[in-house]
């Protein structure tokens, strides 16, 4: 089993965005793994692994489309335990969901993985587009926001379930066939290789940590960096940024002493009651 | 041209989170002019489809037992014909799970750029949209031939039907492959409450609720607001609510016009999904607690005093 797992670095969500006229100020962005791909990293390792802690079968091939030095977020992937990365030179300004998907397809025809598993969406464009452009562009099946999956022993298919409006879905896919995970898909009993582990398996909640040996043997682990040119694609932005600015600041609120008071403000002066 | 609607159904009608896209698309119509043809994708689309045609100008139903569930693997090329049949060169659809699921992969189909989860229309391709869980709103212009737009429910009203009833014209569904792809099964969530994007009052409860047991308590209060029950990730994961409560940046966005966060703190992920609403109200005992940054009221206590003395004082305001 060959798994793709593209990611991403975003701006730490954490701490507050500036804005310069009507651009974003990234001067210190204290850049980070897209979480939900760090999640997808996870999934890809669970299902190479035989349960927690246990022996690999299987290959987990990162890709970035980034900067030289989005490396060091890598290195923190490959120290998770993935086995090697690529890093192709790009840069988000110049890129949008379209050109990503459309340079991922380069690089599933050079690599022929069995699955791409990757985040449902970035944390900072929240566009919710790039896995379902890339199963269109290759004619594979998807499966999206996925908070749980099963291969099959025969490494076949993939049952798959995931959370939509009316409820949980459960759906079926062939191999190969790109998945994107939604933040269930850590919970322990989320992901699993029936060929490797039966049904009980269980692995820690969340993403796992980077353990010192893991650290020690991701310096060893290779980021080939490639550039776009290398794959026969030629990527096109569809979407163009025209400008970002900060959304209205809510009018500042109240703090109401008693629940009288409460209940009476919403009904004299919000009248919602 | 003609703008598409992709419009989603009940056995008999259209679903209401799909009466916001037709909104989104009668703003774009005023910029790149057009006909707004409604598109129906399913089996036995009969009763659906006549209620679709009270939206708009005409209805392209495509109706085959292959097409009961909603595979994006099927739906995507059934789009791809629908805007053919249409002479459309624009596509719009509520950002659902379905909508998200299938737009995209329409997009690829088509070489066409997608906007997602708008919130306004500036122009024939220019569009407004928030990002970074909400702290930005970030104008996007498509510059492809076709643009496709997902409309955030919440940003767009519900749209009344038209003077006159469209008509309705069936369509060939062609060779139907979900290369290799099954819809398994649906395990639905029943409530007899309003659905969590349409209520006008949400109470939502998070980690401090402590146990699914304690969320009867917010029921209560919920049920005698007429309301919607929400919850934080943090509620949900551990296992209080059923996951599809989870209110935030990758639950469900909702704007009602009151909303009452219990024991949430308030991260940014949860705002992402709750800032929009008209009036919020925030109950926590932490006075700290960055939820009081975006609440209108906010009151520092803790839930197991302040809810059931709420549920009496609005008891005493029904009377
Ligand atoms: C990629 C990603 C996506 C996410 N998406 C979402 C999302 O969609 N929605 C979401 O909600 N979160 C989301 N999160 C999680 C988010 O970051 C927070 O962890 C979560 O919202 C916290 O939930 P909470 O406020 O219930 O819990 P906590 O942060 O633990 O807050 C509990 C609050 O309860 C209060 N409290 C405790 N006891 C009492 C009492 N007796 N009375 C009154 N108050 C009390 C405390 O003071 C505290 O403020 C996401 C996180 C990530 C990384």
């Amino acid at each position: 089993m060959k798994i793709l797992v593209p990611c991403k670095r975003v701006p730490n969500p954490e701490q507050k965005l500036k804005f310069a006229g009507e651009s974003l100020d990234l001067a210190n962005p204290g850049w980070q793994v897209n979480p939900f791909d760090e999640y997808a990293v996870e999934a890809a390792l669970r299902l190479t692994e035989k349960g927690k802690g246990g022996e690999r079968a299987g290959e987990v091939v990162l890709v970035t489309i980034a900067p030289k030095d989005a490396g060091q977020q890598v290195r923190g992937l490959l120290a998770m335990g993935a086995d090697r990365a690529l890093l192709i030179d790009g840069k988000d300004e110049e890129l949008d969901s379209n050109a990503v998907a459309q340079i991922l397809k380069g690089v599933v025809e050079a690599e022929k993985p069995d699955l791409v598993v990757m985040g449902k969406q970035t944390v900072d464009g929240d566009d919710n587009q790039v896995g379902q452009l890339l199963a269109g562009y290759l004619g594979w099946p998807q499966a999206t926001f996925l908070a749980s999956l099963s291969l099959a022993a025969d490494g076949k298919s993939v049952l798959t379930t995931r959370e939509v409006d009316a409820g949980v879905e459960e759906k079926r896919v062939p191999v190969p066939a790109v998945l994107t995970v939604d933040l269930r898909i850590i919970s322990k009993k989320a992901v699993h290789n029936e060929a490797l582990v039966g049904p009980d398996a269980e692995w820690d909640e969340g993403p796992r940590y980077a353990s010192l040996k893991g650290i020690m043997a991701a310096k060893k682990k290779e980021i080939k960096e490639v550039t776009v040119a290398s794959f026969s694609v030629s990527p096109e932005v569809l979407v163009k940024t025209v400008s970002h600015v900060a959304p209205p600041a809510r009018r500042a609120g109240v703090k109401v002493s008693s629940v009288e008071e409460l209940v009476q403000k919403l009904h004299n002066e919000a009248k919602v009651l | 041209m003609s703008i598409v609607v992709y419009l989603e159904t009940s056995d008999v009608a259209v679903r209401s989170a799909s009466l916001p896209a037709l909104t989104a698309a009668r703003a774009l119509a005023q910029h790149r002019g057009g006909p707004i043809v409604g598109v129906v994708i399913g089996s036995g689309l009969d009763a659906a489809a006549k209620d679709a045609a009270r939206y708009v100008d005409k209805v392209l139903a495509y109706d085959a037992p292959e097409l009961r569930a909603p595979l994006a693997e099927t739906y995507a090329p059934v789009l791809v014909a629908a805007l053919k049949a249409a002479g459309a060169d624009a596509l719009v659809a509520s950002a659902t799970s379905t909508g998200k699921d299938v737009l995209p992969r329409t997009a690829a189909l088509l070489g066409a750029g997608m906007a997602s989860d708008i919130s306004s229309v500036e122009g024939a391709a220019k569009f407004k949209r928030p990002t970074y869980a909400g702290n930005a709103v970030t104008t996007v212009e498509v510059t492809s031939p076709t643009v496709i737009v997902s409309a955030r429910q919440t940003a767009f009203e519900a749209a009344a039907p038209l003077a006159t009833v469209g008509g309705v014209e069936l369509q060939p569904a062609g060779t139907v492959d979900a290369r290799g792809a099954a819809f398994v099964a649906l395990h639905a969530s029943k409530s007899e409450r309003p659905d969590l994007t349409e209520a006008s009052i949400v109470v939502s409860g998070g980690r401090g609720m402590k146990s699914g047991e304690n969320f009867k308590v917010l029921e209560e209060l919920t049920d005698l607001l007429g309301g919607a029950l929400g919850a934080s990730r943090a509620a949900a994961d551990a296992g209080m609510v059923p996951n599809d409560l989870q209110v935030g940046q990758t639950g469900k966005v909702v704007a009602p016009k009151l909303y009452i966060a219990v024991a949430i703190s308030g991260a940014i992920q949860h705002l992402a999904g709750m800032k929009g609403s008209k009036t919020i109200v925030a109950i926590n005992k932490d006075a700290e607690a960055p939820i009081f940054q975006v609440a209108d009221y906010g009151l520092v206590g803790d839930w197991e005093k302040v809810v059931p003395a709420m549920i009496e004082e609005v008891k005493k305001l029904k009377a």
